[in-house]
């Protein structure tokens, strides 16, 4: 009872509750204050669940920095990292110092500005790089789809620049009709089959029928 | 004996327990019982979809031959999996960014249950590397019991499933680092993504990964397109576990949503013929609440 039958009784409280609220209003709207709490405590145990999820790090890279496996000089500098960075900004939280030297603020505003922005715009500059590859490799005309769809991006391309359509002042209204009318047309599609789905998903949650995501198999 | 599949459910009871306790308190006496009419035309959708579904559903219990078209990125799943068989290489499972509360994720762990139980049937090594702390406990126990199923609990470690970080960008960094040195002969990318769609899925396409995508974000799904062998548009990703379980009750209800797209664009077109012809402006106004 409580393996089966509890998991897929919290999945259809914790589904019909904000449904139900979402259409009807009860008295002091006590349907949508749940709501509200229910989606509140989904944050407390998500921090409870990132706690198990630093608990799964220490344990794997400590086991690859025992056993001298393959690349654990990295493992050990990521969980120094971790260390140093979960001890400045605890200390930032706490409005202390580390070692009665640096101040928390001042030492994590530090980590944040010196290596983790830079960092992150690093990983996100390749993108330039990853579209420009993804772009040849979509844009080599091996059947006449290929070819309408190199059509499309050159006059979108060609759309948006102020050069370009210097020459050919139409530009710009082909562009605007290739993204509004076709384009459009395609992502809609696309979106009300995606909203559909997930509605029918949502809904065999709610009935029990899909139990995959909970571990369990047919007919448990 | 057997843990439960769901450790923290315990603390998500009490928890769900408690809010209606706690919404009383903070309550308001002012609003009484009534319909928000400002979703009475989501109410009249909501109502005909769940019919629809639940007649088909129905149908599918009592034994009906349902056909569904087949889609060509679940069939390779398995092929994918035999590849990295065959090449004694890792397939590697990305479950997506988002938390549990998203749709695509659960969709995406109901076919990592499948991934799971195949890879745990041939022997496969698995990795799934995780952004969201929730999705990465529920990942962890969906794996460990499909391994349970496919009778080898022995192959599960806390190396599986693993927790990376919760930044997005470090996240695709250590991931796109795993492609690269340890390449895996499969790369899943199931999931809701955002920015790092294209960085995981060219990482994994310079590796010569067999690779196939799944998500319902359209502004994703042409990088998923160009860079991966397979992609599940759409619907596809929601339709997935119903396909891939060939369970008749699950494929009524895939059946069921169909007839309703088929309503609704029924709909669309007569709202067009009206607009275009009639100009109904009262039926504009109902159907777009202010």
């Amino acid at each position: 009872m409580y393996k089966k039958q509890f998991p897929l009784l919290l999945a259809f409280l914790g589904g019909a509750i904000p449904i139900i609220s979402f259409f009807i209003t009860t008295p002091g709207d006590r349907l949508k204050v749940t709501t509200d709490t229910l989606q509140d405590w989904m944050l407390i145990i998500a921090g409870a669940a990132l706690l198990l999820g630093v608990v799964n790090l220490f344990q794997i890279n400590l086991r690859k920095i025992s056993t001298r496996a393959k690349g654990w000089p990295n493992a050990l500098w990521l969980l120094l990292s971790l260390v140093i960075a979960a001890t400045f900004g605890l200390a930032d939280a706490f409005g202390t110092s580390v070692f009665g030297i640096w101040g928390g603020d001042v030492a994590f505003q530090w980590i944040q500005d010196a290596a983790f922005k830079p960092l992150q715009a690093t990983m996100f500059s390749l993108l330039a790089f990853y579209v420009a590859s993804a772009a040849f490799r979509a844009f080599r005309v091996r059947n006449v789809e290929a070819g309408i769809l190199l059509a499309a991006a050159l006059i979108i391309m060609l759309g948006v620049n102020p050069y370009a359509v210097k020459v050919l002042p139409f530009l710009p209204d082909a562009t605007n009709w290739i993204m509004n009318i076709p384009n459009a047309a395609a992502q809609r599609g696309i979106i009300i089959g995606a909203a559909l789905g997930a509605a029918s998903f949502s809904l065999r949650i709610l009935l029990g029928i899909e139990r995959s995501y909970l571990g369990l198999q047919k007919g448990e | 004996m057997r843990k439960h599949p769901f450790p923290e459910v315990s603390v998500a009871a009490v928890l769900l327990l408690l809010a209606p306790g706690y919404a009383l308190a903070q309550a308001s006496e002012e609003i009484t019982w009534g319909l928000r009419m400002e979703n009475f035309a989501a109410l009249i959708l909501f109502v005909v979809f769940s019919g629809v579904v639940m007649t088909f559903i129905r149908l599918a219990r009592g034994g009906r031959d349902l056909y569904i078209r087949r889609i060509a990125g679940l069939n390779a799943v398995e092929e994918a999996i035999g590849r990295a068989t065959e090449l004694g290489k890792k397939v590697l499972y990305v479950p997506g960014i988002m938390s549990i509360d998203e749709v695509q994720t659960l969709a995406s762990l109901a076919v990592l249950k499948h991934v799971a139980k195949h890879t745990a049937q041939y022997g496969t090594p698995l990795e799934v590397p995780n952004k969201d702390p929730l999705t990465y406990a529920a990942a962890r126990e969906t794996v460990k019991e499909a391994y349970l199923e496919a009778g080898r609990p022995d192959l599960f470690n806390e190396e599986v499933v693993n927790y990376v970080t919760y930044d997005q960008f470090a996240y695709t960094a250590a991931v796109s680092g795993k492609m690269v040195r340890e390449k895996p002969a499969a790369n899943f990318l199931v999931g809701s993504f955002y920015a790092e769609s294209l960085l995981l899925a060219e990482a994994g396409q310079s590796t010569g990964a067999i690779q196939i995508a799944g998500t319902a974000e359209v502004a994703q799904l042409p990088f998923f397109v160009t860079t991966c062998d397979y992609t599940l548009i759409g619907e596809e990703l929601y339709a997935a576990s119903a396909y891939l379980s060939r369970e008749p009750v699950m494929l009524g209800s895939i059946k069921g949503q169909d007839i309703v797209k088929f309503i609704l664009l029924c709909w669309i077109v007569l709202g067009i013929l009206i607009f275009t012809f009639i100009g109904n402006t009262a039926m504009r106004d109902w159907l777009l609440p202010h």
